[in-house]
């Protein structure tokens, strides 16, 4: 049957390989190649060696201030997320009347995009500053604020839920004996609970370490960076390279090659920690 | 109700202490109902006010003469061309999403059932293209597609299959493992051909996957925004609505606020609308892809 199949190929494999061809293999190996040149397009690049990775890590130029702030920004928004979406998921598992509904809509701005709702929350915080006289650019602070809650917005509904479906599977039995036990309520929570959930938490927290560390629309839309850049994670760093500032397009390419190395350094670490747990259970 | 069950909620509600617990958590449950709908009635609220009413009073229902009527969306839907950008977005969206449902599933179908060296190379970069930021790719990525001729919206299709291809292939293929090979032996030994097995057994079988592929892309072209204004770009006429908004708003130093509102109210009615209509299918579809992506 595999042999049968297998003729087939160029039915069932070549259209998505060659689109994927175009889209992401052949332009990540352009992309390493263009990191080590100066360019202006993708057919004059002269070799520079390891020079664009050097300027691009001169504290001079905003790239490793970009990747404070976003860390700044990662190591909130996980936290608060997860803490906020175990809580609502928590409340939500009690068997109480009209959970649905209640789920329905907290889960709906996740469907909202970056830009749309990067806008909104412009719109709004700007709105309540008003009142004190001073914007959501004045001052770093209001911006990194401003995306945490953002950030809150978007993605504690899009946690519960998952929350939600891991709460569902701890047998009920289990609390029960804890309780019979004489558990309190916070410790049935720290040790049968959490204990139980572990691998939907290890999953909610690298869903939001990956989104919040690539973030771009978001920050585009509520701060752009302002003020001096000093809200500008890395992602929207990179853009602003590339097609922002004259003649470094070459060092925008060496900054995308050292995210991919972080982002990639991130997910092995994740896989880990899903495998370690495959063998436990 | 059984009397039984009758006493027992009794009993429950006389204790005052779960009677106050209950009302405590419907009071926290309503308050985030109002944090998580804020910001939309805020929008709607703001649309339909007058420039410089917004700007003095955005809290305010607009009533009065702050009352602007539909004027801001006449504007926005006239003047900014969003009614095209509607329709690109639709375009792209519906176009990308059932192309990438139709080939990736497969695709996957094919590098899980036949086992080789190359199959299960591509398996790994595709898995590998879903943890890369598009900043790594997307220089070269709108340089190609322009010598390609793909600076259009069909193009963004193809464009759209190569991108979505690791997280649709990936999710496919892991359902596919789960269906057991003798079905479709069965269907050999009936004399269909391997095309004819896929076309009607196989992809039968997929649906509830496919729903969940469909659906993770449907969100994520809909509200992808760098790929398109990098490919597309300002000048041409297929803008999408994040594109749109995004020139209209963020490159405006005198801005129109009321219109800005209108602009950002027509942004969320399709996906409110979307979600309405398959709300179930997409929380469901949305824990399926964490999960397993």
């Amino acid at each position: 049957m595999q042999r049968s199949l297998k003729r087939y190929f160029p039915l069932f494999v070549l259209p998505t390989s060659v689109a994927f061809l175009i889209a992401f293999l052949a332009p990540f190996v352009i992309g390493l190649y263009l990191s080590f040149t100066k360019f202006t397009t993708i057919t004059n690049a002269q070799w520079v060696g390891l020079q664009n990775y050097q300027r691009a890590l001169e504290p001079k130029d905003g790239f490793l201030g970009s990747f404070w702030f976003t860390i700044l920004v990662v190591i909130a928004s996980v936290i608060t997320v997860n803490v906020f979406a175990f809580a609502i998921a928590k409340l939500l598992t009690q068997k109480l009347r009209g959970t649905n509904v209640f789920r329905t809509i907290y889960f709906m701005p996740n469907l909202i995009g970056g830009i749309v709702l990067g806008y909104t929350w412009q719109s709004m915080i700007n709105a309540v500053l008003a009142n004190y006289g001073t914007t959501l650019v004045a001052d770093w602070k209001y911006g990194y604020i401003g995306l945490i809650i953002l950030v809150n917005w978007q993605q504690v509904g899009y946690m519960m839920v998952i929350y939600i479906a891991g709460l569902q599977n701890v047998p009920t039995e289990l609390n029960e004996a804890a309780a019979i036990d004489g558990a309190g309520k916070w410790q049935t929570l720290w040790s049968v609970t959490i204990p139980m959930i572990m691998p939907t938490i290890t999953i909610c927290l690298f869903l939001t370490l990956s989104s919040s560390f690539k973030m771009f629309d978001q920050n585009l839309a509520l701060t752009d960076g302002a003020p001096m850049d000093k809200t500008q994670m890395v992602a929207l760093n990179i853009v602003k390279t590339m097609f922002s500032q004259v003649g470094r397009q070459g060092v925008g390419q060496a900054k995308a090659v050292l995210f991919v190395i972080v982002v990639v350094a991130i997910a092995l670490i994740q896989l880990r920690a899903t495998r370690s747990r495959e063998v436990e259970a | 109700m059984s009397t039984n069950a009758a006493t027992a909620t009794e009993a429950r509600a006389a204790r005052p202490g779960r009677v106050v617990g209950l009302s405590l958590t419907y009071v926290l449950l309503v308050a985030l109902v109002v944090v998580f709908l804020g910001p939309i009635v805020f929008i709607i609220l703001n649309s339909f006010k007058q420039k410089f009413s917004i700007s003095s009073n955005p809290f305010a229902i607009p009533v009065g003469d702050m009352w602007a009527g539909f004027s801001n969306y006449i504007t926005g839907l006239t003047k900014q061309n969003f009614l095209e950008a509607i329709g690109w977005s639709f375009f792209i969206t519906v176009t990308s999403v059932l192309v990438i449902v139709f080939f990736c599933a497969m695709m996957a179908y094919y590098i899980t059932r036949v086992k080789t060296w190359w199959t299960s190379a591509l398996y790994y970069l595709l898995v590998f293209s879903m943890v890369i930021p598009f900043q790594m790719v997307m220089f070269p990525t709108v340089k190609l597609a322009d010598m390609l001729s793909l600076s259009n919206p069909l193009g963004m299709v193809v464009l759209y299959l190569g991108f979505g291809a690791g997280l649709s292939v990936f999710i496919f293929s892991g359902f596919v493992k789960s269906i057991p090979v003798e079905i479709e032996e069965a269907a050999y030994i009936d004399g269909c051909s391997p095309v004819q097995t896929y076309f009607q057994v196989v992809f039968p079988i997929l649906k509830p996957v496919a729903i969940t592929v469909a659906i993770l892309n449907a969100m994520w072209v809909w509200n992808d925004y760098l790929l398109p204004y990098l490919v597309i770009g300002l000048s041409t006429r297929f803008k999408t609505i994040p594109v749109v908004v995004q020139q209209f708003v963020g490159s405006n130093g005198n801005r129109d606020m009321g219109t800005m509102m209108a602009m950002l109210v027509l942004a969320v009615i399709p996906i409110v609308i979307f979600y309405l209509f398959a709300q179930k299918h997409i929380i469901e579809g949305v824990v399926a892809g964490s999960v397993k992506g």
